[in-house]
């Protein structure tokens, strides 16, 4: 499956577009398809989001997961600060980017 | 301390404004991301993994009580309480918000920073000897010469759109603490006959190209300091390669075209730079010399330290260094505690050393390379209450220059360029090695490790280096050994293929397990490997 992803342009924060708009949080995306290109041109014109790109990623029972492991991080936070993640009480969290 | 007059306070007031109208044009949609992009560099702003990083300019690494707090100030009010010193003497926060740059900037503006020429290809910080006024083998103090450097590199209209990226470091100590010539212009202040000048190595570096810097000339009289640095920079912007982003550092010019070639064209272009009268005139001179005034130590003072607190003797053996002055010594503040991210440090802890330097060290503070913090100037008489205030903040670690002194860059959990994550590595080595007393056993080791082939960690100095690569998608770590940064400058070279994470723990643990079974008498580790070669070691790690 084909994500998109980009940041915000206020906060900077790591964004998923999710069929509709856009969520802090990589469960929520929604497979772009051949579509991408067309949203991100979209999106980024109306500065909804910023620096947006297509990546590929895997269909998972908990949601997408990014195929790379740099977007895999950029999916959850500093590996190494969790309190900073977006899954700040689970300690395991760091075994779903690696 | 250096501190600005009204020319260096209007232009640095002046580009806050201009950045506050440039993100107040960006928000609004007047600025694509690729025109606005070059201007958020030049102040300092990328975006990275998580959100955008601020990269703040510390010159020379020498900053103020008052500056430390603003420091700290930041990290609580904008970003989420903590701040990264970096291996360029910088600090950088990781989740600045875009709306808040130029409030971040007005702030930094009233303690006299910035974030100016942090990016881009520029003059970057000018970086230094983190004992600067305060080590006994100086010749001179290199600050007043960071700054001169500091002023005439700022906006200079030439070197604004160099090929590349350009770092300079100024040393004036035959001790080599600020991997001089791995720059690409390292410069050591030196006398001869009695004369102050400047000896130029040019072209040195890390990267993806390691380089130590060739000798281009051994004595620059001091009065010609500035036309001789213009004289290197424009014969590489008018040489240097634009059309290959790999091959435009400097260090590659010099190389290709050969050290004599490259010091004949600087030498013809300073005899024309020699007719244009940039250098400063002596009182300039003087009025920059004269912050850098050695503090009013006082004389008499004793010169003994009670060593009857075991701890206390562990850290002072460790991170407390000689000072020119008699009842003196210079604190080192290790920011590398067992399980701690290299270089990183609260807001509550910046705080504390902030309060530390001006109760005990005449309000001074130094960063260093190697991402800790010094003390320059502490009475011996207050070491023990320094530490103790040090213990209470969590800043305590006897470890300077030993193998958990681990320098790392903020990899691939923070950092957009890089392939493989370097904090997990060093934080699981630091635990392997925890034991202080195995490692005040191996002695003097550092391990320094980046998380891409840019070597921000400064990896190829390493006297044990490991890069994280990007293999098949998975994080994989080359090992290397005998690399310095120090005035033994060596690359270090690559033991053969590479471990996982857990690999790569293990595989430094054989070399250190070797180092004890063929070291002879005091050898540091680098003294064993450069006695009995790299084979030895490679055995050990693969078998």
């Amino acid at each position: 499956m084909k994500l998109l992803t980009g940041n915000d342009l206020a906060s900077g924060a790591v964004t998923w577009w999710t069929g509709s708009g856009w969520s802090l949080h990589v469960e929520d995306a929604a497979d772009v398809g051949d579509q991408g290109d067309s949203i991100l041109a979209t999106e980024e014109a109306a500065r909804r989001v910023n620096a947006p790109y297509i990546i590929d990623a895997v269909a998972t029972p908990q949601g997408p997961r990014p195929a790379h492991i740099k977007d895999r991080v950029r999916a959850l936070g500093p590996t190494v600060r969790l309190d900073l993640t977006l899954k700040p009480a689970d300690p395991a969290a760091g075994n779903w980017v690696i | 301390m250096y501190k600005y007059d009204q020319y260096d306070q209007a232009i640095v007031d002046a580009r806050v404004d201009e950045f506050r109208d440039q993100v107040r044009r960006r928000m609004a949609g007047e600025m694509t991301e690729d025109q606005f992009k070059p201007l958020r560099l030049m102040n300092g702003l990328y975006l990275q993994l998580h959100a955008y990083m601020l990269r703040v300019a510390i010159p020379y690494g020498t900053l103020d009580s008052r500056q430390m707090h603003m420091l700290a100030h930041i990290a609580r009010k904008y970003d989420r309480d903590y701040g990264h010193f970096t291996t360029r003497q910088n600090i950088q926060y990781n989740w600045i918000k875009l709306e808040d740059a130029g409030d971040i900037l007005a702030d930094l503006a009233t303690v006299e920073m910035h974030a100016i020429q942090t990016s881009g290809n520029c003059i970057r910080n000018i970086s230094s000897d983190q004992y600067a006024g305060a080590a006994a083998d100086e010749v001179t103090d290199p600050r007043p010469w960071a700054e001169l450097l500091r002023q005439w590199s700022t906006f200079h209209p030439e070197f604004s759109y160099l090929p590349r990226k350009f770092k300079i470091a100024v040393i004036a100590s035959d001790e080599d603490r600020a991997a001089m010539r791995l720059h690409d212009i390292g410069i050591q202040l030196v006398e001869r006959e009695g004369k102050l000048g400047a000896a130029f190595y040019v072209g040195g570096g890390m990267g993806r190209t390691p380089m130590i810097a060739p000798l281009i000339k051994d004595f620059v009289p001091i009065e010609d300091f500035l036309s001789y640095s213009e004289a290197c920079l424009r014969v590489y912007n008018r040489y240097g390669r634009r059309d290959n982003i790999y091959k435009a550092r400097i260090k590659i010019l010099v190389h290709e075209i050969g050290a004599d070639e490259y010091r004949r064209q600087v030498e013809e272009e300073f005899a024309h730079v020699k007719t244009l009268g940039i250098d400063p005139p002596v009182a300039e001179l003087e009025r920059i010399t004269a912050f850098f005034a050695p503090p009013a130590f006082e004389a008499g003072i004793t010169d003994s330290v009670d060593r009857s607190d075991p701890d206390f003797a562990v850290w002072l053996d460790q991170n407390v260094k000689a000072h020119k002055q008699a009842g003196y010594a210079i604190v080192n503040i290790s920011l590398k505690k067992t399980g701690d991210i290299p270089g990183d440090a609260s807001s509550a802890q910046i705080d504390v050393m902030a309060d530390i330097a001006k109760d005990y060290s005449f309000d001074e503070l130094r960063v260093t390379h190697a991402q800790n913090i010094v003390l320059p100037h502490v009475a011996k008489r207050d070491l023990y209450a320094v530490w103790q205030k040090l213990v209470e903040a969590d800043l305590a670690a006897a470890n300077l220059d030993l193998i958990s002194d681990i320098i790392a860059c903020p990899g691939l959990d923070y950092c957009s360029l890089a392939n493989a994550r370097s904090i997990p590595v060093a934080q699981k080595i630091a635990k392997r090695f925890a034991d202080p007393a195995r490692q005040r056993d191996l002695g003097e080791l550092k391990l320094k490790i980046s998380g891409c082939i840019n070597a921000c960690g400064h990896h190829h100095a390493g006297h044990i280096g490991i890069l994280g690569v990007d293999k098949k998608g998975t994080e994989n770590y080359q090992l290397s050994l005998g690399g310095s940064g120090a005035e033994d400058t060596s690359i270090g070279k690559i033991t053969g293929p590479g471990f996982d994470e857990d690999g790569i723990v293990d595989a430094v643990e054989r070399v250190t397990d070797k180092y004890i079974q063929l070291r002879e008498g005091d050898e540091r580790f680098l003294d064993t490997y450069r006695r009995v070669g790299f084979d030895p070691f490679k055995e050990a790690i693969y078998g």
